[in-house]
């Protein structure tokens, strides 16, 4: 299978990061592993009304598509999903996932986390913090 | 030569643009461009300084040499995830 590597502004929502998970998992897959990222109420002290996520969205996807294989040539599977949503995104709402399935969990684990600290650090996505006082394009 | 400057994030906010065609001397860099576009659009010279530059969708020096109909992108500190 060729890695699932996307930018959308469709909800990421159960439904969805199940139809992932079931896209990336294959009869060798004994662990996969599941990361989402979340929209929560708070941050550097302020209180988040709501997200803004912008992309620019053809480099994203060719950078999200060298992660998983780089994912595919160190941890020897294939079974990758990395998409991440951008428009306005609401507390609790999932705005990115990343799924990595492999014969065994160690392997799934560790390149999960690489996928989405890599992903954080070199992909050309940004995120507005629309704050009770204010708001402003943030880093990390 | 013509080069494409496509804006996002805070960079679209403080241009109010998508992008634009810009005409620029053969050779010429995105610092070059960094400094033209600093004095078109003054919100936007605080904000390009920390920016990284991608030329036809990879990261690249701020002084490579750019090409006719290279696609330009400024990239602010980026924050995914």
């Amino acid at each position: 299978m060729a890695a699932v590597v996307k930018i959308t502004r469709d909800p990421l929502d159960d439904a969805a990061v199940r139809a992932l998970v079931g896209e990336a998992t294959h009869a060798s897959d004994g662990g996969v592993v599941t990361f989402e990222g979340v929209v929560r109420d708070h941050a550097r002290g302020k209180r988040i009304r709501y997200l803004e996520y912008d992309a620019y969205p053809e480099m994203a996807e060719e950078r999200m598509a060298a992660i998983a294989a780089e994912v595919e040539q160190r941890w020897q599977t294939d079974h990758v999903a990395i998409v991440h949503r951008i428009g306005r995104l609401e507390i609790g709402e999932c705005s990115v996932v990343v799924i990595v399935a492999c014969p065994h969990r160690a392997e799934a684990f560790e390149a999960c986390r690489y996928a989405i600290d890599t992903l954080k650090t070199t992909v050309p996505i940004w995120k507005k913090e629309v704050a009770e006082d204010g708001e402003e394009w943030v880093e990390g | 030569m013509q080069v494409r400057i496509r804006y996002f994030a805070g960079l679209r906010e403080a241009t109010k643009i998508e992008g634009e065609t810009l005409d620029l001397p053969d050779g010429a860099t995105a610092a070059d461009v960094r400094a033209l576009l600093g004095e078109r659009y003054p919100a936007l010279a605080r904000l390009l300084p920390p920016c990284a530059v991608a030329v036809n969708r990879a990261y690249v020096a701020a002084d490579a040499p750019m090409h006719a109909d290279d696609e330009l992108v400024f990239i602010p500190p980026v924050g995914g995830g």
